[in-house]
């Protein structure tokens, strides 16, 4: 609008903080829908009726390296993230890609890992313990695909140039959500994988 | 008086006039979705109160035959998720949005954009649920949506309706909780500390901590039945292996902070009103907000006393009845210091003071038959009777809704300008207490005699006809008083008398600017010294503690040349269009595997209006 004078800011909050606060507030939150799903896991993990179980059917070192995959793209957006600090936009592009690379592969490891499951008979539709399991991890892999779209769109984003002094706070953004699925699949491959077999 | 600031003047001209749908589809005026929600709420009240007066009429006499069984069922069904969904959660969020900013004396939300945007998806998710009448009928089962009940019969699609409307009902508070938290600890003017924050801003704050960790809960537990119904996952099939009774855990879970979601907002109104009329501070305010609080801990940890007659155990049974008797106390705490905030006070008893103090008395009955639940045995004789229904009434509609109307009678001069006339405002209260207590004191009775919720009819010699009959009557006498409140808003538009802008002598910041407030509020950011900030502008006090007015204290501030200029959020047209595709969205999952095309063009809409959000330039969000 007109009315706006951009060189005057007086009385106006920080606005990296405030997004971060709402980003906190919304992690917040999706701890209790990651609780719920994984305390729905809980309850089934032995309710495999007919179906395979899970000692069964787990490959642990298949999922370790996967998870030690997606491990790694966390470093990576520290990286990313200590790029922008020096407003070193190059470098903090290339670390940004490659932590949207890692979270592909490890998305592709899902992707065959669950291809692998229906083939030996479990589905969503087997047991209890397959409804669970493949609900709960199906969510994760979910907002990993969303982190990846907002690592990619803030790489894009960040040629247009017009968002540079928003930019360090963009990939801070990113990266607190991208750290807290992170943890969420730690959580997830102790409970649901290692605990199991 | 000093010069006007020409930020002012120019953000007053540029602003003003925006008139047309089309200023209301995009804008991102927290007033303007405040009035949103209020109008929303206002017509889905009416919506469901003629449910309920379906509902009453049928059981006026024995055998009645207004309604059938399978209308019946949708009626009680839509009935309680309206009230709840659809008129109590949004008119909490009318008043939220329209005084949070100002009662914090900010210009706006943290998120102004976002605000828009939760308000869309709820209006969306209302004509979401309400189409389902008028196609093939609506969710019947239950608001609670009880598995297996919930998910077994698949072929009828009423309960994805109310599986899908439910979650982007829960989608749309859950945003505006965020905005509202954010706002909170970033945008109060300075001096504002939290403290010192109003008390409404306080519970409105508590609320939105209570729908941040309660309805994800809910929202795995909605997408759980709706992908056993559609998907064939054996979430809740018992015959499989699954346990309904996980719905149950996951939905009370919710469900238990979701009755403080609704009333916290009404203690909230009935804190800032009782001072005002009583002409003193609100007694043991610290108290007040502490206990607020407490309530906000513990209403995480009762949710089983709704389980009793599951057969939980006696170390659970015990654990949630003596976790339900304990929760008891802070909201006690809250009872005594509202009447201590009376005591003593003169106490002028206009109507939004009368329907405070009719939310006091009503809330204390409903608090008190809530505490006979925690009492295991007595609570499985009641279980799943009247008494029940009488309970919640008291709490929700003696509670929430004569506090909301108490909120309406105190801000509507703030809001349009003009006063609600006091006699009819009058009228309407005590007709509604006297419907009110008609309805539901009988209910008590025909519970404890064993009539039972949720069936259609009741054969004659039971001893339940009287009191039913009662109760329909009352009901009739609720709508007359809702009726005369209607009239009364429709002649105040046209005559109503002109309000100023203190008409109460107010004590918190909107009273100190005009009414309706500017679209940018204040002129200048007020700086906050004190608690009630807004009366130790207007009042000293002598020697023995009396007020003395200070001349000229209660006059608005105004902006000088010096004053930073104002920025006002720019309107968009994105937040309605992604909301729009959302609503295509669930529309398009109701109907699997077909609908999923419409789906498909939902989540295109979506993503358009996100990447055309997040590349719209911008005036206040981006710098
Ligand atoms: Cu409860």
């Amino acid at each position: 609008m007109a009315v706006l004078d951009h060189t005057e800011h007086a009385g106006h909050p920080d606005l990296g903080n405030v997004r971060k606060i709402a980003m906190w507030a919304f992690l917040g939150s999706e701890c209790l829908f990651f609780g719920t799903l994984i305390s729905t896991f809980l309850l089934y993990h032995n309710t495999t009726g007919d179906g395979p179980t899970a000692k069964e059917i787990f490959s642990i070192p298949f999922t370790s390296v996967s998870s030690f995959v997606l491990l790694m793209s966390s470093l990576t957006m520290v990286l990313a993230h200590h790029a922008a600090g020096r407003k070193d936009w190059r470098q903090m592009r290339v670390w940004l890609l490659a932590t949207a690379g890692l979270g592909l592969v490890f998305l592709s490891g899902q992707a065959y890992e669950f291809t692998t499951f229906v083939h030996e008979g479990l589905t969503v539709t087997t047991s209890p313990f397959g409804s669970a399991f493949f609900v709960l991890t199906s969510f994760h892999g979910g907002h990993v695909a969303i982190g990846v779209l907002m690592l990619l769109a803030t790489t894009f984003m960040s040629f247009g140039g017009k968002l540079h002094e928003g930019q360090g706070m963009n990939v801070e953004l990113v990266g607190l959500y991208w750290h807290f699925v992170d943890i969420v699949w730690i959580v997830i491959f102790t409970v649901v994988y290692l605990l199991q077999v | 008086m000093a010069t006007l600031n020409p930020a002012v003047e120019s953000a007053t001209a540029s602003h003003h006039g925006r008139k047309g749908v089309w200023s209301w589809m995009t804008t991102t005026d927290h007033k303007r979705i405040g009035l949103l929600y209020g109008v929303s709420s206002l017509l889905f009240f009416l919506v469901g109160g003629v449910e309920a007066l379906l509902i009453r009429l049928q059981l006026a006499a024995a055998d009645g035959t207004v309604l059938s069984a399978d209308a019946y069922n949708q009626m009680f069904t839509m009935h309680a998720t309206t009230m709840v969904f659809l008129v109590i959660m949004p008119a909490a969020a009318a008043f939220t949005n329209y005084l949070l900013p100002i009662l914090l004396g900010a210009r706006d939300v943290a998120f102004p954009r976002l605000n828009a945007l939760s308000y869309w998806i709820y209006i969306f998710g209302g004509l979401f649920l309400t189409i389902s009448f008028f196609v093939g009928g609506a969710p019947d089962g239950g608001w609670f949506g009880y598995a297996p009940l919930s998910t077994q019969v698949t072929e009828i699609v009423r309960m994805d309706y109310w599986a899908l409307g439910v979650q982007i009902l829960g989608l749309a508070s859950l945003l505006s909780a965020i905005n509202f938290i954010t706002t909170v600890f970033t945008m109060r003017a300075p001096g504002m500390t939290l403290m010192r924050m109003p008390v409404f801003a306080w519970m409105a704050t508590v609320v939105a901590f209570l729908l941040l960790f309660s309805l994800p809960i809910i929202a795995v537990g909605l997408f759980e039945v709706f992908l056993d119904r559609n998907l064939g996952t054996l979430f809740f099939d018992a015959a499989a292996g699954g346990t309904p009774l996980l719905w149950q855990h996951l939905f009370w879970l919710f469900g238990h902070p979701e009755v403080y979601i609704l009333i916290l907002p009404a203690m909230g109104i009935v804190s800032e009103v009782l001072p005002v009329f009583s002409r003193k501070p609100l007694f043991g305010r610290s108290f007040v907000i502490f206990s607020g609080i407490a309530i906000g801990f513990m209403g995480f940890g009762v949710w089983a006393h709704h389980m009793f007659v599951a057969g939980l155990g006696p170390v659970a049974e015990a654990t949630f009845a003596l976790t339900t008797m304990l929760i008891a106390v802070p909201t006690g705490v809250k009872i005594f210091n509202w009447i201590g905030t009376v005591w003593g006070g003169s106490v002028r008893l206009a109507t939004p003071m009368l329907f405070s103090l009719g939310f006091i008395a009503m809330f204390v009955i409903g608090g008190l038959s809530g505490v006979t639940h925690s009492i295991v045995p007595s609570d499985t004789q009641q279980h799943d009777t009247y008494y029940i229904v009488a309970h919640f009434h008291y709490v929700l509609f003696g509670g929430a809704v004569f506090g909301l109307f108490g909120g309406i009678y105190y801000w509507w001069p703030k809001i349009t300008g003009k006063l609600l006339n006091e006699g009819l405002g009058k009228l309407h209260f005590w007709l509604m207490l006297i419907g009110f207590n008609l309805t539901f004191a009988p209910m008590h009775i025909l519970g404890l005699r064993g009539m039972p919720r949720r069936t259609y009819r009741y054969p004659k010699g039971l001893g339940f006809e009287f009191w039913n009959f009662i109760a329909t009557v009352g009901s009739l006498t609720i709508a007359v008083s809702i009726l005369i409140f209607l009239i009364n808003a429709w002649r105040t538009k046209a005559r109503g008398r002109v309000a100023g802008n203190d008409p109460w002598d107010g004590r918190t910041l909107e009273w100190s600017i005009s009414s309706p407030p500017p679209e940018h509020n204040f002129d200048v950011v007020p700086v906050v010294h004190a608690e009630d900030d807004f009366w130790h502008r207007k009042y000293r006090e002598d020697e023995e503690g009396r007020p003395v007015p200070i001349p000229g204290g209660g006059d608005p501030l105004v902006a000088g040349p010096d004053d930073p200029p104002i920025h006002l959020p720019s309107p968009s047209f994105y937040p309605i269009l992604a909301a729009f595709g959302m609503f295509l969205t669930v529309l398009g999952l109701v109907y699997v595997p077909l609908g999923l095309v419409l789906a498909g063009v939902g989540v295109v809409t979506v993503v358009w209006g996100l990447f055309g959000w997040s590349m719209e330039p911008l005036t206040r969000e981006e710098h």
